[in-house]
């Protein structure tokens, strides 16, 4: 067997995410590799939430819809999780509480009981499902430990107890699950973690030290996470009173010489519009996670979308430029994270980082990341009496970027017109000029753009084209359809669009477009850039992410 | 030569309109900086829009001139970043107190190292004359064609309500009262706010240089700054106004002060960088 799918249901706040973060640590400990991703209800009790896990030989990093193992905390998952529930599924759990025909009656609480209380349920679940896994005992026991390693010796104690009796129960059921997975040993050396943590510490390797926010789900995880890494790195975070705070304290940091990252979703991010519009004016830095869920207004707060790609990249009045990242997988969130904050030095202006719900909550093994050795240094002049911030003359419309306290001379910003000193200008010449030194920037910017991205056959003749969050589902997709003449173009980079996108449109014979929103939002960009329009839009605005089947078949009915 | 390090040597092209209270105000804020000898290079002048706002075009060092009502944020970061530069934040009274109402209150909050000099002439300019938040009840505009309805903001109340650690009321008509009081503000470890009264000869036909000269009257001599519930009864007091300072204290830390980055480390972030070993360390964490 290759592997297997894992799907949790029950409440919020029933304990789904105690069995997932420990069987998801244990099972890498094994050495095997896990995907994990979670849906859940925009409240914090109650309700019905489902956390998918995937256990494998080969590295995984998309949702299926398959369930080989449910287990099934209340009645309601059974109703909840529908038709991805088949004869094939096997079902565990307590039966007098889920009351489900066909399932297999394990009786958590019970055990539980009589190791010392309820608060042990989750353990003996995650111990019957080792078992199943065929996951050694002994070596998930002392995972086990080491999970509660903090929480003292008694509860280490009662919680191997618990393991030993939910593994023993495991066991006992037989041969259930066909034969066990095979662990790759590569696994020991990899990394396992969300899609926040990948943009966290690629903000860290691209130098911010200051992070500022409003709270707002999916945004927030990106400011815990670098909340706790301000345990450990000089980095400022603060909570600020409204999205339109935050923005602006962004744009003060960098101008005194931080690099300043702000993280928020949808309806935040366009309370930061007319911010985004100072930044460009006023050539300061800005870079912003925007972590998308679907809208319009407070739609769906919980669940996820691409649907911000036109907010993002029409944010902010004027003509100015804005560069738009949007990660396809960890490696990428990170290694973009960390290339914002050089990007947006670089051309003094702003840059977003675009995920969603999806991409910041699920995880997955990974290879650790690769970090260069110096840090990033800031991209930033000493000043000379006589120093102007917006001095003109160079081709691609950047100038030295001074910082107040750093050199004899003075850093003046206005949001206003002005002069190459800073200065309020309504000089028609002057404005023409600084018109064009903002505009040359973004003919700058495309040269410097990250390029697209083949997977598949080079001689395609149909082209699929994605961005962001869709990679992972598209590829594993792809690779299911083992299909020649199939290809997908991803871009990490969606704005301003790279150069040389048209010559691989015109080598396929039909181009298919695949996003996570309702209309096509980058294909439209696609078609406008290269007058190329796309044969069919593959599109989704359920609040989920594709699965792999659903991606499958809807790409095979177009072969 | 110009005889005030923060003035130009040429002069500058000022749009104000001429007889506004802002031409007195820029002379305390010049003497104010000048006599407390900031050096040019340390000093970051911040503000938002409106006429007040373009007070740091005609002051001769680092300036952010940004949105409407968001100069507060913006200084709150650059101080925080920053810790080795005097900041000031100046507006008008619609800037701070209605666009940047919500930034004001949080700025008390936080109680970042920045003094706060607002212009208070209790009518929007720049927009050419409609109601400000502290326009008197009653006073008609071309929008408030009935008359202002709503009860004006009240700043000194309310930043002695949030134990903002320096509150004062100044009137542009008396320059060198304005200046001692800007520099105190200034020297005050903490979020420091110097209401400021002032005619708009423009727009303001009602608060004319007379009306405040007859509605105001300074502190008594002896008058102790340091009891806030006394100083919350004389920020209730209207007609006349009393001007000075009307609470201090020293009480509060300010914000950056209290951030963990400068503990031990008392470096700009500027000067700064990851420990790269110590992030190879945290990506590992992860294994």
């Amino acid at each position: 067997m290759a592997e297997l799918s894992i799907v949790l249901s029950g409440e919020a706040g029933q304990g789904i995410q105690s069995i997932e973060s420990m069987l998801t640590a244990l099972a890498k400990r094994a050495r095997f590799h896990v995907f994990a991703t979670k849906e859940y209800m925009s409240r914090v009790r109650g309700g019905c939430n489902s956390t998918e896990i995937r256990i494998s030989r080969q590295r995984v990093t998309a949702r299926v819809a398959r369930i080989d193992l449910l287990i099934p905390l209340t009645k309601e998952a059974i109703a909840h999780l529908g038709d991805r529930i088949e004869d094939s599924t096997l079902v565990i759990g307590e039966k007098a509480i889920v009351g489900y025909d066909r399932m297999i009656d394990l009786p958590f609480s019970a055990i539980a009981a009589e190791v010392g209380g309820a608060v042990y349920a989750n353990t003996v679940a995650v111990g019957a499902i080792c078992a199943l896994l065929k996951i050694e005992a002994g070596e998930c026991e002392r995972g086990v430990r080491a999970f509660f390693e903090r929480k003292g010796a008694e509860v280490q104690e009662a919680n191997a107890e618990a393991f030993r009796r939910g593994y023993a129960r495991g066991l006992a059921l037989g041969p259930g699950l066909a034969a066990a997975i095979e662990p790759d040993p590569a696994v020991a050396g990899e990394i396992m973690l969300t899609g926040a943590d990948a943009v966290a510490l690629g903000a860290l390797a691209g130098g911010c030290d200051y992070v500022c926010a409003y709270p707002m789900s999916p945004g927030t995880t990106v400011l815990t996470a670098m909340a706790e890494y301000s345990k450990s790195f000089d980095v400022i975070v603060e909570q600020v009173e409204d999205e339109i705070g935050v923005a602006n304290m962004a744009i003060g940091a960098w101008y005194a010489g931080a690099r300043a990252l702000v993280t928020t979703s949808g309806g935040g991010f366009a309370l930061m519009s007319e911010a985004v519009s100072l930044a460009g004016a006023i050539e300061t830095p800005f870079v912003a996670h925007l972590a998308q869920r679907p809208g319009p207004a407070t739609g769906l707060p919980t669940r996820t979308e691409q649907g911000d790609l036109d907010l993002a990249i029409y944010a902010g009045h004027g003509d100015f430029l804005k560069i738009v990242l949007a990660p396809g997988d960890l490696e990428e969130g990170f290694s973009l994270a960390r290339a914002a904050f050089e990007l947006a030095d670089r051309f003094q202006s702003p840059v977003f980082i675009l995920t969603d719900q999806y991409f910041v909550d699920s995880y997955y093994t990974t290879p650790a990341f690769e970090l260069p050795l110096a840090p990033p240094t800031r991209q930033v002049v000493e000043t000379a009496p006589g120093y102007r911030r917006y001095a003109l003359g160079s081709s691609d419309g950047i100038s030295p970027r001074g910082i107040p306290g750093l050199g004899e001379g003075i850093v003046c910003v206005d949001s206003d017109e002005h002069d190459q000193g800073g200065y309020i200008t309504e000089d028609r010449a002057m404005r023409e000029a600084m018109v064009a030194k903002r505009l040359a920037k973004i003919a700058a910017a495309r040269k410097a753009a990250i390029p697209p991205k083949l997977f598949g056959d080079p001689r395609y003749k149909t082209l699929l084209v994605g961005w962001g969050s869709v990679k992972a589902p598209v590829l594993e997709a792809m690779a299911a359809l083992a299909r020649p003449g199939l290809a997908y173009l991803h871009f990490p980079w969606v704005h301003p669009m790279p150069r040389g996108v048209r010559e691989y449109l015109e080598a396929a014979t039909t181009c298919v477009a695949i996003e996570g929103n309702a209309t096509g939002q980058f294909a439209d960009l696609v078609e406008l850039e290269t007058g190329r329009r796309f044969d069919s839009r593959i599109l989704k605005c359920d609040g989920y992410q594709y699965t792999v089947e659903e991606l499958t078949e809807r790409i095979s009915a177009l072969l | 030569m110009a005889t005030n390090a923060f003035d130009f040597e040429s002069k500058p092209d000022i749009s104000w309109c001429p007889g506004c209270g802002d031409f007195a105000i820029r002379r305390s804020l010049l003497a104010a900086l000048q006599e407390l000898g900031i050096p040019r290079g340390k000093l970051v002048m911040v503000s938002g829009i409106g006429q007040a706002a373009k007070m740091p075009q005609y002051v001769n060092s680092s300036f952010f001139n940004g949105l409407h009502g968001r100069a507060l944020p913006a200084a709150t970061a650059i101080k925080a970043v920053a810790p080795d530069l005097t900041v000031v934040a100046e507006g008008g009274d619609g800037d701070m107190y209605g666009e940047g109402g919500n930034h004001f209150l949080h700025a008390a909050r936080r109680n970042p190292d920045i003094a706060l000099f607002v212009h208070e002439n209790m009518v929007y300019g720049l927009t050419k004359g409609q109601a400000a938040p502290t326009s008197r009840v009653g006073m008609r505009t071309p929008v408030q064609v009935f008359g202002v309805t709503s009860e004006p903001l009240n700043p000194m109340a309310l930043a002695i309500a949030m134990n903002v650690g320096f509150v004062a009321r100044a009137f542009s008509g008396d320059i060198e009262g304005t200046t001692r009081i800007m520099k105190r503000a200034i020297l005050h470890r903490g979020f420091a706010l110097v209401d400021i009264f002032q005619p708009c000869v423009s727009f303001n036909k009602q608060n004319t240089l007379q009306w405040f000269k007859e509605n105001t009257y300074p502190l008594e001599e002896g008058y102790k700054a340091d009891d806030r519930a006394a100083a919350f009864a004389r920020a209730l007091e209207e007609k006349p106004f009393p001007l000075g300072v009307l609470y201090e204290s020293a009480e509060r830390q300010p914000f950056e002060e209290l951030l963990p980055a400068y503990r031990e480390d008392k470096r700009p972030l500027r000067e700064r960088a990851h420990d790269m070993a110590a992030l190879r360390a945290a990506v590992m964490a992860k294994a």
